[in-house]
């Protein structure tokens, strides 16, 4: 019963970064595309955490953690790059 | 424009301990479980680089005052230290020891030389992680 239940939610899952990689390949602008690639990053977190239940095993909850912090880093990478043209600057004070 | 990007900075100060955290805990996990020196090194470059991106070069350098390519050398010099050390005591290259050692807050504790080797690799990885990042962002 469990493993159905798993199973059907990772099939829901994979339809659902269906629906943002259609965003990610039509979206207009460039934010769009950004905001489904931190959403994809957040499912492939979901994704992995049912996989870690159905094979019974412990040893991916440190991808969890790590996909977490580095697709928000990636993220804000991303968004600093938009807003000032550059993403790590030199001297912020002039 | 001067932007006030203040939810950033203050966001990313918090992150910054929770990241370094779970880096030293991949970092000390590597015998056991997944992880090891690599990937905490990655890891606690990627808190570094945070920091970069909420603040700028100049005062994420006042606040670690490390030239990273000494970092390098420190590492390298610590992975054949372990190497070598294996030849005082008249083993081949590269042998490592290990054993339960009593130490006072943690108790009973298994030690191995491998994570003197490992320290190595950590130190090196962020060496240079660190160099290329900032190389590539001081030009202009």
């Amino acid at each position: 019963m469990l493993v159905m239940v798993m199973k059907l939610s990772l099939i829901l899952i994979t339809l659902a970064m269906l629906g943002f990689i259609y965003r990610l390949v039509k979206g207009p602008t460039v934010p769009d595309r950004i905001v489904a690639l931190d959403a994809i990053g957040i499912n492939l977190v979901a994704m992995i955490a049912i996989l870690s239940m159905l094979f019974k095993t412990y040893a991916f909850l440190d991808v969890i953690l790590l996909l977490g912090i580095l697709s928000f880093i990636g993220t804000t990478a991303f968004s600093k790059f938009l807003e000032k043209g550059e993403i790590i600057e030199n001297d912020r004070n002039h | 424009m001067k932007t006030n990007d203040v939810i950033l900075q203050t966001t990313s100060k918090v992150v910054f301990f929770i990241i370094i955290l779970f880096a030293i805990h991949l970092f000390f996990a590597g015998h056991y479980h997944p992880g090891g020196g690599f990937v905490g090194g990655l890891m606690t470059s990627g808190a570094i680089v945070l920091l970069l991106l909420a603040f700028d070069i100049k005062t994420v350098a006042k606040g670690f005052p490390i030239d990273y390519k000494i970092l390098i050398g420190i590492g390298l010099l610590f992975a054949i230290g372990t190497a070598a050390g294996s030849l005082i005591f008249n083993v081949p290259f590269f042998t490592h020891v290990f054993g339960d050692v009593y130490l006072p807050i943690f108790g009973e504790t298994s030690l191995h030389t491998a994570m003197l080797f490992d320290l190595g690799v950590y130190l090196v990885v962020i060496g240079v992680t660190m160099t290329i990042i900032q190389t590539i962002g001081e030009s202009e």
